[in-house]
């Protein structure tokens, strides 16, 4: 194939066309569906020539429901609570997602203090699951327990929260075409300012217990590592993307919803490598605790959700729209067409973890058989979205 | 980013293809250009190397199935020897349709939105593959060729990606009925109570 | 130096495990379930019930078996059919009820969309997570019997909410009564002409009020 960066390690099959024994004898190994390092029901089928991997290919679907095709036999309200179990460690930035698609399509407004509302339950929602990401991989690495504990420990307190606002600690189901579905409890912001407060000293725990320590140099510095070029051209997105140094978030780039009020900075890596992925998910949590200092200061009382949207009977004009946010795992597009019906004619998604995949096996090449465990984890999958 | 009717024009100019602009009511932004499949993978290179443009980010990749449908049109006819308007309804043949979301990410520009069709659904259903050019559409295109049935010429790897091996049919057309798979619920209503009476035949549906 | 990394994470990991001995409210993150019970958020939802008012739940049940939840709710877990007859609701007027309501929990995914298209109040959520049980089938399909809670149930699990809706219904039963009341006048006014001639037009056709004097209005 002929892209940018393509890696020059080929596969070597062990016997030539001509029938003629290669020397090197390969392995066929079938990492998964039940492979605790998969997070999920996923399979790789790795060849190896001894301990290096020579080919690696991913198998999908063992998840697979066709969410798609039952959105398109919904309305469009009822596919909201859908989306919740696409990714279902972010339900809020795949219901925003999908608000935001339809409200392009339908050219419904939100109010002030449901754009706020969004930001924030968004960025508590990115908080939660970088730690999360950063706990799993340290599992993945060896560092069974402990980190993934403290990350959760924090995770629930986030959760706790998004309990007392939605009513639903995952599943949250909370936006709604042109706002949101309910505003917040009394004292729900004062224990968000708490959150955010307690929460840096979380990081600096985290970040002692584990960032220096050298095994866990050893085993993520240089490897996976896919250089920029090769990084736009196979669609990684979200944090993957920029540990590669390009400077692209689509809070800053598309600039959705109110996004553009906000000062915060985007980490950016070096070498695309686990580790600057790994560094990249922890200052991102900085950078969105930043944002909610900020949110938290200003949002303005008002009104939640747009008084034209309507509930039930909601039919968008004929038409189509592609709508994509920044979710913690890369860019979430949703892609609607709309045939004046009740229920969409056509709904897409475009999940970032899935993409991101599309480069594991270049990733993989070369390397041995325990790096692809990390890699995998670096990449931040949920089967939940790749299988949809 | 400039106006689609620009790069129209550009791209007629630069590579002699032919191109047609798809207005898109609800987000006028975001119209498209339906291409031709044998220009598709020159056209793809253009867009992605020239300076100009760099779209070198492909996002989305989706299928779209469009099925026949009948429509009513007024025709002219000589009936007993006068001319008048009668209206004839008339089958227009159904297509499936590709369609792929591109983005800048050097330029931070976009969306370009082209769209790529087969000639029509059963026998003829090959597209280009542009995996060629973006990298990122491999697994998007095999998942339209799995859920749709769209063949991708060029591509490296086609095979069936959500669904296994030996399935037959393609789940995302609008025509495709569902295999009897019916489970048991306490509550038949509505769906359940269809798919009930179609796995029992008459009679059986008591036990 | 090398393994000073390793040390500093060691470092960390017993400072937390000498703190859950001596500061255990702020770093033990467990409590001993079912012992313990964390108290739940006021807008914690789980599965839905029916609401009725006073003591009866068959007569005070709000549920007019409109159908819009069946119809809106997205995995289809909800079964409804509507009686012949009419009972009357909180304000006096005829209405269907559910003679069958049954909703099939192993369906149920718990998104609250029945209680907002619910435009009688009639379905809320409920906080009972605790449903184990070894039947699937008919040990998860709630009934009416077993879905129909008293208000007091919803004041109790949501009171915000409950506070709001309760208001709102006594304003609109006094609107009822106003009206009703103002029908009655006007019935009562009605019924003077009815002395006068039977040819008179007013008494072949009457006001459509008068029938009603007496009967709430509809």
């Amino acid at each position: 194939m002929s892209y940018p960066g393509a890696p020059a390690i080929s596969f070597q099959p062990r016997y030539a066309p001509d029938g003629t024994e290669q020397d090197g004898e390969l392995l066929e190994v079938s990492l998964g569906p039940q492979h605790p390092s998969t997070h999920g029901v996923f399979r790789m089928d790795a060849t190896l020539d001894g301990e290096k991997v020579v080919r690696l290919k991913p198998v999908f679907g063992y998840l697979h429901r066709n969410h798609e095709k039952i959105a398109e036999g919904a309305s469009y309200l009822a596919a909201m609570p859908y989306t919740d179990r696409l990714d279902y460690f972010c339900s809020l930035t795949s219901n925003w997602a999908y608000a935001l698609t339809v409200e392009k399509l339908a050219g419904l407004a939100v109010p002030e203090r449901a754009e706020y509302l969004r930001v924030i339950t968004a960025e508590l929602t990115r908080i939660q699951n970088h730690a999360c990401v950063c706990g799993f991989l340290l599992q993945d690495m060896g560092a069974l327990g402990t980190p993934l504990m403290y990350a959760f420990r924090e995770r629930e307190r986030v959760l706790d929260l998004f309990e007392s606002l939605t009513g639903a600690r995952m599943m949250c189901n909370y936006l709604r075409f042109g706002g949101c579905r309910c505003d917040a409890p009394a004292g729900w912001l004062d224990a968000v300012r708490g959150v955010v407060a307690e929460f840096p000293r979380f990081l600096d725990e985290f970040e002692a217990l584990l960032s220096n320590n050298e095994i866990l140099l050893a085993r993520t510095q240089g490897i996976g590592a896919v250089s920029a070029a090769q990084a736009i051209n196979g669609g990684l997105t979200g944090p993957l993307l920029r540990a590669a140094g390009i400077n692209y978030d689509l809070r800053k780039v598309d600039r959705y919803g109110i996004y553009d009020r906000f000062e915060f900075r985007i980490p950016l890596g070096e070498h695309g490598d686990v580790f600057d992925r790994y560094m990249i998910r922890v200052l991102e949590i900085r950078e969105s605790l930043k944002i909610l200092e900020q949110a938290l200061k200003t949002i303005p009382d008002g009104p939640i959700i747009d008084p034209k949207a309507k509930l039930r009977g909601f039919r968008p004009k004929a038409g189509e729209a592609y709508g994509r946010l920044e979710s913690p795992k890369g860019e979430l597009g949703f892609y609607l067409i709309s045939d004046g019906g009740p229920n969409p004619y056509r709904y897409r998604i475009r999940p970032p973890s899935f993409i991101n995949l599309t480069l594991l096996e270049d990733m993989c090449l070369g390397r041995p058989l325990a790096d692809v465990v990390v890699i995998l984890g670096s990449i931040d999958i949920v089967m939940g979205e790749v299988d949809r | 980013m400039k106006s689609l009717e620009t790069l129209q024009a550009e791209l007629t100019a630069a590579l002699a293809c032919s191109l047609e602009l798809v207005p898109n009511p609800a987000v006028p932004a975001q119209s498209s250009l339906r291409i031709r499949s044998d220009q598709a993978l020159a056209l793809a290179h253009f867009l992605r190397d020239t300076p100009d443009w760099q779209f070198d980010f492909c996002s989305n990749v989706t299928g779209i199935d469009w099925p026949d449908r009948t429509e009513k049109i007024k025709v002219k006819r000589l009936v007993d020897g006068v001319e008048k308007e009668v209206e004839e309804t008339r089958t227009v043949p159904g297509f499936l349709e590709v369609v792929y979301h591109l983005y800048s990410i050097a330029r931070q520009d976009g969306p370009l939105i082209l769209r790529q069709r087969t000639a029509n659904r059963d026998t003829d259903t090959t597209v280009t593959s542009l995996t060629p050019v973006w990298r990122s559409c491999e697994f998007q295109e095999r998942e339209v060729f799995d859920l749709f049935g769209v063949r991708f010429d060029g591509h490296p790897d086609l095979r069936r990606i959500l669904m296994w091996d030996g399935f037959v049919d393609f789940p995302m057309r609008k025509d495709y009925v569902e295999p009897d798979d019916y489970e048991y619920e306490p509550t038949p209503h509505d769906e359940v109570l269809e798919r009930a009476q179609r796995h029992y035949p008459a009679g059986e549906a008591a036990a | 130096m090398t393994g000073s990394g390793i040390l500093q994470g060691l470092a960390e990991t017993a400072k937390n495990f000498v703190g859950s001995f001596t500061h255990p409210a702020e770093n033990l993150a467990t409590i001993e379930y079912p012992e313990q019970r964390q108290k739940l958020a006021e807008n914690t939802r789980q599965f839905p019930f029916l609401v009725f008012d006073g003591t009866d739940p068959e007569a005070g049940l709000r549920c007019v078996a409109c159908q819009i939840c069946e119809k809106e709710c997205p995995p289809q877990c909800i079964y409804i059919i509507k009686s012949k007859a009419k009972k009357p609701d909180f304000v006096g007027k005829p209405q269907f009820f559910p003679a069958v309501f049954d909703i099939d929990l192993s369906v149920c995914m718990s998104c609250q969309i029945c209680v907002e298209v619910c435009p009688f109040d009639a379905i809320k959520m409920d906080q009972d997570f605790e449903l184990a049980t070894s039947d699937r089938f008919q040990g998860l399909l709630f009934h009416k019997d077993r879905l129909a809670k008293p208000n007091s149930h919803f004041q109790k699990i949501h009171p915000t909410e409950a506070g709001e809706t309760d208001t709102r219904r006594a304003a609109d039963l006094e609107k009822a009564q106003a009206a009703a009341a103002k029908a009655a006048a006007a019935a009562a006014a009605s019924a003077k002409p009815v002395a006068t001639p039977a040819n008179s037009p007013e008494a072949k056709n009457p006001p459509p009020a008068s029938p009603a004097a007496g009967t709430p209005p509809m």
